[in-house]
């Protein structure tokens, strides 16, 4: 009998099923676990992710023949059954579980396991071989519980606002920019970059609870807003764009910013740490709760990673896969793919 | 240590020098005194001594934290630093402290001499109750290697502000050896450990050594010839000779006390009025001629000097500048005054005293310097120094007045052959490489360098690395041989310690030679015709 998921050049595929889970090339079939571009890539014949996902999805991808699927619904494909489970990484994000008389592999995609309040809250999926990210696979990656990291952004941007000056703050258009504007305590307006509006206004029109928020339009600059927050991509940090902010204080949200190398490196005086990846505590807290014994560890810091797990008792191996990581302009290329 | 943890993560929060020295002086006013005087302690390089050791360190958080040890050095190899890693993998703090940062500096210093168990339990004790930011600057206190970002002109300035003192004066009392067990942050700021007359009289201080800026370029943009003097920019070690009542002392430009380590210039003390000090440079000296660097260097690391070092590479003191004559500062007077009084003052010493004036380079126009400069390299100088007639002797780099004017360095085009990551802000990164030249059918190493390429060039490399890895040795990776770089450098010396049988002064990563192949590097035989052509 053939293993229930196999490892390919065009990403994991499940013969049984004859679908490919986030492939990286074009297949006819494929199981996308969310909408961020590493994992959601242009060229398949069908894609299949959670209802909650497909609108960014289609968003980013254009025309495709797509459909949607509720967390927690079971799926019969080929001689396979599927099923989408909440991976708490960003909104619609699914952990994809599949099941062969009774043998259950989950591929996690990306995940966080604490609650955001906005993502899907991460649920634990009993299985007996777990596909695991560890972007985030070293000890010293331990994020600060997300209230303590909120106030600090909340604090800053204060501080800025009392000096009349507005606060650019750095985060990925898709997820992390949407978290900080549900998580941060109100307090003046919340301006956004256009790649990171377009994706807001979806979000929002699926009831995803977010704050008001304005376009950033010629017109609107440091003068009209003097203490907003401006949330913006990374790229647009010291960039052209930017410039309208005049004495603006810039920041970077992001789990690389855990580490002052990084931090000095890119020149960025304030970085908050805020990752939408399981810290090492995370990790470790999520497979145990699976309760398998099969471990794969896919992108990040896969070599000690999987060292690690086999010290532990787990039989574990690691995946080579194409999964970037969405903060990885940023991120310390020495060991990142060892 | 909480108020200290705030001002450090002020400083380290952020890029814009405006901030940096709002914070420090907030931190001046309000800070409790011997925590300023610590702080200033700290960031003019007065470290405290070290009472654990890296080793123990590392071996003494993986288990605190629970962790093997392999897995502790994965990730410090990933932060680079070994303070914030154990920061981040120890568990959260079980109470909590806010022992001040004299008290932490104090703690410190009980535990040296104690057993490693009582250290040991010490140490856990303390990790256990400090959250990860205040953790990291304990762990800096331990290691010694504090670097904040904060240059000391940036915390001089703060602290003028801070106190209403006068800059330069706040300068010229932070230098020499004062600590903070021999002094408090009142008299060091206000000068009142100063014993005779003004600011000069204060036993062995060095000044601020004023210091020169690249000339990029030619000299032709300097205006007038006639306003400028021209000397050899030697390549020794800068040094301040200072005689006042009761002391004689030899400071380096890192402000280190080295007297000690140049006993032959003792005898100096019998001739120097009292009331003077020299500026110059320290050079190992032949018959006639200094020697190379590479016969200073043994002096740099030693408290004491072996008898066969003074008889082989005598020290003698090229003296340049006149700061003090007769207990009076001299340094707002213009340098053709301060070296008129330096030239009358050595004629009168006897001419075998290992000092001698640094002599002028004559020039009437910058063509016919140029031409002298083209010669630096058999007068055994790096160049020519430019200075200013009518200028005065400033506190630190103050462009304008001051210039280097150096030779363009030699070069040969080498491969890379190892490469090791970096630490603090490249930690992550491969900037440190081993470079190879070509002898018959062997590659032979024959010099490192980590400078000279860009951020993205490195991380560009760095990728590379990861891909082209052919074996590791802990943090060193055998390369491929394949990418080639212009290697730049400013001397070449004989070394039998190493294989290629020589060392390299300088050396620096010009650029990166994509257009090259390893086929198109140069050969380790052209290299030593080099060093014999130039030290014939």
């Amino acid at each position: 009998m053939t293993a229930l998921l196999t490892f390919t050049d065009r990403g994991i595929y499940c013969p049984d099923g004859d679908f490919f889970i986030d492939p990286w090339r074009p297949v006819p079939r494929a199981l996308v676990t969310h909408g961020h571009s590493d994992h959601a890539r242009r060229g398949h014949g069908q894609y299949l992710c959670t209802h909650q996902a497909l609108p960014v999805i289609r968003h980013r991808l254009g025309e495709i023949t797509a459909s949607g699927i509720a967390y927690g619904e079971r799926r019969r494909i080929g001689g396979v059954t599927v099923s989408f489970h909440p991976a708490g990484h960003v909104p619609g994000s699914a952990q994809i579980r599949v099941e062969r008389a009774g043998e259950v592999w989950v591929v996690s995609g990306d995940y966080k396991t604490e609650a955001d309040g906005l993502a899907e809250a991460f649920d634990p999926v009993p299985c007996h071989a777990f596909i695991t990210e560890c972007t985030f696979g070293l000890p010293v990656f331990r994020w600060q519980p997300q209230a303590q990291v909120m106030a600090g952004i909340g604090a800053w941007w204060a501080a800025n606002a009392a000096l009349g000056r507005p606060s650019i703050i750095g985060a990925y258009s898709f997820g992390k920019a949407q978290r900080l504007m549900a998580g941060l305590t109100p307090q003046g307006p919340i301006l956004t970059h256009g790649a990171v509006e377009d994706v807001t206004t979806i979000l929002r029109s699926q009831g995803y609870a977010l704050p008001e928020t304005t376009r950033v339009t010629p017109g609107i600059d440091a003068r009209s807003h003097p203490g907003a927050l401006v949330i913006a991509p990374p790229s647009a940090l010291g960039s052209v764009w930017a410039r309208r902010f005049q004495n603006a204080d810039e920041a970077f949200a992001s789990g690389w910013m855990a580490l002052r190398g990084i931090r000095r490196r890119r020149a960025l005086g304030t970085g908050f740490t805020v990752s939408d990846h399981a810290d090492w505590d995370g990790l470790n807290t999520a497979i145990r709760a699976t309760g398998c014994e099969r471990v794969f560890v896919t992108h990040g810091y896969t070599g000690p990673f999987r060292r690690w797990l086999a010290e532990q008792g787990y039989d574990a191996g690691i995946v080579e896969t194409a999964y970037g990581d969405e903060e990885e302009e940023t991120a310390p290329v020495a060991e990142a793919h060892p | 240590m909480k108020a200290f943890a705030t001002l450090f993560a002020a400083l380290d929060g952020t890029t814009k020098t405006g901030a940096k020295l709002a914070a420090l002086t907030h931190y001046f006013q309000t800070a409790p005194e011997a925590d300023r005087l610590w702080t200033i302690a700290l960031l003019s390089g007065r470290r405290p001594k070290r009472s654990v050791n890296a080793t123990e360190l590392r071996l003494w958080a993986a288990e605190a934290a629970h962790l093997p040890l392999w897995l502790f050095e994965e990730a410090y190899a990933v932060t680079g630093d070994l303070a914030e890693t154990i920061a981040h993998i120890l568990p959260p703090p079980a109470t909590a402290s806010d022992r001040s940062l004299t008290a932490t500096i104090t703690f410190l210093a009980s535990l040296t001499g104690h057993p490693p168990e009582a250290r040991r339990a010490a140490i856990f004790a303390a990790w256990n109750e400090l959250v990860p930011t205040e953790r990291f600057l304990f762990n800096k206190l331990l290691t010694g290697g504090f670097r904040m970002g904060v240059s000391q002109g940036l915390m001089t300035r703060a602290l003028a502000t801070a106190t209403g003192q006068d800059e330069a004066t706040l300068a010229h009392r932070l230098m020499g050896d004062w600590s903070p067990q021999t002094t408090t942050f009142a008299a060091l700021t206000a000068g009142a450990g100063d014993t005779g007359t003004g600011d000069t009289g204060a036993g062995s201080r060095p000044y601020p050594f004023a210091l020169a800026a690249q000339l990029e370029g030619g000299p032709e943009t300097l205006g007038d010839p006639a306003d400028w003097r021209a000397e050899w920019k030697w390549d020794g070690i800068r040094g301040q000779l200072v005689h006042r009542a009761g002391a004689f002392a030899l400071w380096s430009r890192g402000e280190e006390l080295v007297t000690d380590r140049f006993p032959e210039f003792a005898p100096l003390a019998d001739f120097l009025p009292q009331g003077t000090v020299v500026d110059g440079e320290i050079l190992a000296w032949g018959s006639n001629r200094p020697l190379p660097f590479a016969q200073l260097q043994p002096r740099i690391g030693r408290k004491t000097v072996p008898k066969k070092l003074l008889t082989e590479a005598p020290a003698r003191l090229l003296a340049y500048d006149l700061l003090e004559e007769n207990g009076q500062d001299l340094r707002p007077l213009p340098y053709d005054t301060r070296r008129a009084r330096l030239a009358a003052l050595l004629a009168d010493l006897p001419p075998t005293l290992p000092i001698a004036l640094s002599l002028d380079v004559p020039f009437t126009d910058w063509a016919s310097l140029s031409e002298t400069r083209a010669t630096s390299r058999s007068e055994m100088a790096e160049g020519i120094m430019l200075k200013r007639a009518a200028s005065p002797y400033h506190v630190g780099r103050k462009r304008g007045d001051w210039w280097k004017w150096k030779l363009d360095p030699w070069s040969v085009d080498a491969v890379m052959i190892y490469a090791q990551s970096g630490h603090g802000r490249r930690a992550g990164l491969f900037t440190d490489f081993t470079f190879a030249l070509r002898d018959g059918n062997d590659l032979v190493p024959f010099t490192k360098a980590y400078s000279g390429l860009t951020d993205a060039e490195f991380a560009e490399i760095t990728r590379w690395v990861g891909k082209n890895t052919l074996e590791r040795f802990g943090p060193v990776r055998r390369v491929t041989p394949e990418l080639v770089f212009e290697i730049a450098f400013e001397g070449i010396q004989k070394s039998p310690r190493h294989k290629s049988g020589l060392a390299l002064r300088f050396p620096r990563m010009a650029r990166w030679r994509r257009d090259k192949g390893v086929d198109g590097i140069d050969t380790l035989a052209s290299l030593h015709a080099l060093l014999t052509a130039t030290s014939g």
